[in-house]
């Protein structure tokens, strides 16, 4: 399996903030409360369930996973 | 005949819930999880006549697509009532608000609520917490609704607002004037609007001989696009919007939590015992038993799920019945406390996201640990009578539940 990477769709995004909260490591929160990936969005190794159960618990799908 | 006592429309008991619903039927109040099944197995869009005409989505998709549609629905009215009097100008912003005027409204209350800001809010809400179950615990027994969950909310608000938590009381008599009363009596929703109005009137006047730095005078000091200082009716609206939303909503979730676990002595042990599932049970409690539901204003002919809207009509915007649809969750009638999969929409989708949800979530993490530590072991007390709020927000009105192992 290659390196997994987010990116948080700014225009879907409503800061519910559950990936926040489900992978601390993976996002940051702006001062609205809108989230967005940590540095480039590369998952480090090990965290890849977490950046999938962020993904699956965004509401507003905001939240995009791909393998490179 | 006047205007002050005109005859509401009378709500007779519903026989045909397919196209004759009420939200405001007893049936529905009480128990309303297998309504929304047969609606559903039905249509995506069920309409009835009463409320001058409404409709309401059933499935998740049909909700989902509503909410994201802001040309076809507005936010003007987000109460269906028997009545549709003008529509006031900064109602409750941002809630009442419609784009463009909404991006920087909500903006205004984004920061006060973001997770960072509730964590230092929280140590006074466990402490709220233990001052109420002081009160009772000694009893073995209590109202978990009335005397527990109903007063966290709203001490919490108040705290936040810089207003007296000892009116914690009169607020509470408000919101229950407003969102349940006020659905068929327009008179107790002025009377209360008009209340509320006055009292933060007077606050606004007090912070500016003397500035404070709580949510009132950040609200004041905000300035619009253009550095303005908001005018004095928005910063009122966004007030009444803040109590309102603050309190009846949260009350509800902690109450239907609460009324779970005391009939599920499984999923309460189970939360003993591992405390660390305390985040997927709170989103899973979020989803089965969310509390809210909003309403829209169809302001152009459209069609969702292949369903025609006409113009004019009102929107039940059900997200709890959203989150009962097993096309989306596998299960959605149980209570699964350790789901992990959980794009639940009890806090909304697109815009109209509650600004509250992470102090919402905050709250019901912290009223469910307060409660679990000092009252591991309770149950709904057989010789009580649990019930439920009517109309936009869902919740037991009275809980009345024992402590202790069942002997
Ligand atoms: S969960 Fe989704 S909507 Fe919420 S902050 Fe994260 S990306 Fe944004």
């Amino acid at each position: 399996m290659g390196k997994l990477k987010i990116h948080v769709d700014q225009d879907k995004c409503q800061g519910h903030a559950r990936c926040k909260s489900l992978a601390p490591e993976l996002f940051e929160l702006d001062e609205f409360g809108n989230a967005h990936e940590v540095g480039d969005g590369t998952v480090p190794e090990g965290l890849e369930d977490k950046a999938w159960l962020a993904q699956t618990n965004c509401p507003e799908i905001a939240i995009e996973v791909t393998e490179e | 005949m006047s205007d002050t006592d005109r005859v509401l429309p009378e709500h007779p008991p519903v026989t045909d819930w397919v196209h004759d619903f009420d939200h405001t039927d007893p049936r529905w109040t009480e128990n309303p999880f297998p309504i929304w099944d047969e609606l559903r197995a039905v249509s995506p869009v069920v309409h009835t006549d009463r409320f001058l005409g409404c409709y309401l989505p059933t499935t998740y998709e049909a909700v989902k697509q509503i909410a994201y549609d802001t040309e076809h629905f507005s936010s003007r009215r987000v109460v269906v009532r028997d009545e549709r009097p003008e529509v006031q100008r900064n109602a409750a912003p941002p809630i009442t608000s419609d784009p463009p005027e909404h991006k920087p409204a909500k903006q205004l209350l984004l920061p006060p609520f973001t997770p960072d800001a509730m964590k230092k809010l929280e140590p006074r809400v466990r402490a709220i917490c233990n001052e109420l179950i002081d009160e009772f615990i000694a009893a073995g027994r209590c109202d978990a609704a009335a005397r527990y969950a109903k007063y966290i909310p709203v001490r919490a608000i108040a705290h936040m607002l810089g207003i007296p938590e000892s009116d914690s009381d009169l607020f509470i008599h408000w919101i229950h004037q407003i969102l349940e009363l006020g659905i068929k009596d327009e008179r107790q929703l002025k009377q209360a609007v008009e209340e509320m109005t006055a009292y933060f009137a007077g606050h606004i006047e007090a912070r500016k001989a003397k500035p404070t730095d709580d949510l009132i005078s950040t609200l004041m000091q905000a300035k619009d696009k253009t550095g303005q200082p908001l005018d004095d009716s928005h910063v009122l609206g966004s007030l009444r919007l803040l109590l309102i939303a603050g309190i009846d909503t949260t009350w509800s979730a902690i109450g239907s939590s609460l009324w779970h676990l005391a009939r599920t002595p499984a999923d309460r042990e189970r939360l003993v015992r591992e405390p660390g599932l305390m985040p997927t049970a709170v989103e899973e409690l979020l989803r089965a038993y969310s509390p809210v539901t909003m309403a829209r204003e169809v302001m152009k002919e459209t069609s969702i799920a292949g369903c025609p809207i006409k113009a004019g009509k009102m929107v039940l915007l059900s997200f709890p019945a959203a989150n009962r649809d097993p096309a989306v969750f596998p299960d959605a009638d149980k209570v699964v406390i350790d789901r992990k999969e959980n794009r639940h929409a009890a806090f909304g989708l697109g815009i109209h996201r509650c600004v509250g949800s992470n102090l919402a979530r905050m709250e019901m993490t912290v009223a469910l640990e307060e409660w679990l530590k000092r009252i591991p072991e309770f149950r709904l007390d057989p010789a009580g009578k649990v019930t439920w709020s009517e109309g936009t927000v869902r919740g037991p009105r009275q809980l009345p539940v024992l402590f202790g192992k069942q002997a």
